[in-house]
């Protein structure tokens, strides 16, 4: 019997792969890009399963909200890469480094 | 029903349908050519709403609860609306002198506004989450506004990764408070924060606690601050030292008083933290900067601290310190920003920090007008920013946290060196070749003017803004 236990250990993991993916990634800043999707889906699993688990529907209207919000962020992230492309040309994440803080 | 819930949001919707009739208008007529005029448009209904905002009274809740309007709200967009109006005002002039300034600019600004309202407005994990996506989302983009210059769009980069980090462990936060406590909505998480709070809502409160914190940019989640304050256009670094401070500060409020007001004891250690290293990495970070809009930053993150200070306390009294704070706060740093908008050398912005030497000769006006601001800013009295700061210190010993509160002094004190560092290169500074151009904008000359006159005259009973400000917390604060 697959618990809500399991759905936020997986959503948990999920997570910690976003948050790792974003620290430990030298390469890409695509990957920057996937990792921060990878924690809002994280996010999601952790709603659906809550809600299913409380039967309470509030948590997946809550879900759709966080699609909507997920997809124009990751509209706005790749517009500000392109223009970050054009004028470095590259987008290594080691290249993100003109001001030093 | 909708109507009455409708005629509570008003003011929102009025923002947000200006923000897409100007941008339809805008794309099929004559474009860039508007963007001086919508600017000015943008500002007076900023202006306008700000004074509606500010005449209404009493308490309403719309949307089964998911959104708020209070006094404590009310305060919260005054402020952010007036200071979005003065920066916008203020870049009009920088940005058209150099090509900058597209139609897209105060619409942004609109949008942004709009969210931030709702920020201050939520009373809901959802509401909340809509408000400061859309506030964030505008803000990515007005940071890499300057789309041809590599260290703008890296700012606009780094703000976005960092924002977006913070976005999700703010939600992560949000979904297992709502695991945890079986509902969204403030007064139900407050119940069940009430009765016994479990394991699982401590951590979704701790991490809904340092997505917060990286949007206020307090330690140890300020690592954004200096680079995307260095690399944005000089004007969005104003913005982004004024009214998005305030709309966060006001949301941290909120979710600490009105989610977990009940649980007062598990929240404040972690805030005290954050006001603390907020407080000394500002001081002691700032000092070796050479960029006069990085030392802002730090600056900024130093204030934050302070805000934080007061709402460490988990009184009404703390929260009301902290409202005349970010109030106080946000004067400041239009006239200092408006002041750095004027620095110029043969026409082209500067913002190295020994461009100022030996300014008193060339612009006594501008000196000490400065001087006030920097001497307000570091907290030395009689200037009102001396106020904010004692009032923050009282509501911490208040509190029974007298060891932060001698914190405060001790980091105000280190903080003070850098900012007299910079009057001290005013005055008594080396006398250099190029100095700055001597002519500005009449507009920033007359917002860092105002700005100055109301630190000095504002001591005699800081325009009534700690009343203002008490009445708003006490509709926060049970």
């Amino acid at each position: 019997m697959i618990g809500l236990e399991h759905y936020l250990t997986v959503a948990a993991t999920l997570f910690v792969i976003g948050i790792f993916g974003l620290f430990l990634n030298r390469k890409n800043v695509i990957i920057l890009l996937m990792s921060i999707e990878l924690m809002l889906l994280a996010v999601n699993i952790n709603l659906v399963a809550f809600s299913s688990y409380l039967g309470d529907l509030v948590g997946q209207v809550f879900t759709l909200f966080v699609l909507t919000v997920a997809a124009a962020e990751a509209a706005i992230g790749l517009a500000i890469l392109v223009s970050f492309f054009r004028n470095r040309g590259t987008i290594a994440v080691e290249d993100v480094n003109v001001m030093k803080g | 029903m909708v109507q009455a819930d409708l005629n509570i949001i008003l003011p929102e919707i009025v923002i947000s349908v200006y923000a897409m009739a100007a941008l339809l208008v805008a794309v099929y007529s004559a474009k860039d050519k508007l963007a001086a005029p919508l600017t000015w448009a943008t500002a007076g209904l900023f202006v306008l709403v700000a004074v509606w905002v500010s005449g209404m009274t009493g308490e309403a809740t719309a949307f089964n609860g998911m959104f708020i309007n209070d006094g404590f709200a009310r305060f919260a967009k005054v402020t952010i609306l007036v200071s979005a109006a003065a920066v916008l005002i203020m870049s009009q002039a920088y940005m058209s002198r150099r090509g900058l300034l597209k139609f897209e600019y105060p619409i942004l600004i609109a949008l942004a506004a709009v969210g931030m309202m709702m920020m201050v407005s939520a009373g809901n994990l959802m509401s909340l989450y809509m408000g400061l996506e859309l506030q964030s989302l505008a803000l990515y983009v007005v940071a890499s506004f300057r789309r041809e210059s590599v260290k703008s769009t890296e700012a606009g980069m780094k703000y976005f990764v960092l924002g977006a980090l913070s976005s999700g462990l703010l939600l992560y936060g949000a979904s297992l408070v709502y695991g945890f406590a079986g509902t969204t909505d403030f007064a139900g998480i407050i119940d069940a924060a009430h009765h016994g709070g479990s394991i699982g809502m401590l951590i979704g409160l701790v991490l809904v606690v340092s997505g917060l914190a990286f949007k206020v940019s307090a330690v140890p989640f300020h690592m954004w601050t200096p680079d995307v304050y260095e690399g944005s256009p000089t004007p969005v670094t104003a913005f982004f030292a004024t009214a998005p401070k305030v709309a966060a500060m006001g949301l941290f409020a909120r979710v600490l008083h009105d989610a977990f007001g009940s649980v007062t004891a598990d929240w404040q250690q972690v805030v005290v933290l954050l006001s603390i290293l907020s407080m000394f990495l500002g001081a002691f970070a700032a000092i070796g900067q050479t960029d006069i809009k990085r030392l802002m930053a730090y600056s900024s993150i130093a204030h934050m601290g302070y805000a934080l200070m007061g709402l460490a306390s988990g009184t009404a009294l703390g929260v009301q310190a902290m409202l005349v704070y970010m109030a106080i706060y946000v004067t400041m740093n239009v006239g200092t920003f408006a002041f750095i908008l004027s620095m110029e050398k043969d026409g082209q912005p500067v913002t190295s920090i020994a461009s100022l030497n030996m300014l008193s000769r060339a612009a006594p006006a501008k000196a000490i007008a400065m001087l006030v601001l920097l001497f307000s800013l570091a907290g030395v009295p009689p200037m009102v920013g001396f106020f904010g700061k004692l009032m923050v210190l009282q509501a911490a010993l208040d509190a029974g946290l007298t060891w932060l509160a001698i914190a405060g002094v001790i980091a105000s004190v280190i903080g003070a060196y850098y900012y007299l560092r910079i009057v001290f290169l005013m005055y008594f500074g080396q006398a250099q070749e190029d100095a700055l151009d001597h002519r500005s904008a009449p507009v920033l000359t007359v917002m860092l003017m105002a700005s100055a006159i109301i630190m000095v005259v504002g001591i005699a009973n800081l325009f009534g803004v700690e009343s203002a400000a008490m009445a708003a917390a006490t509709t926060l604060v049970q």
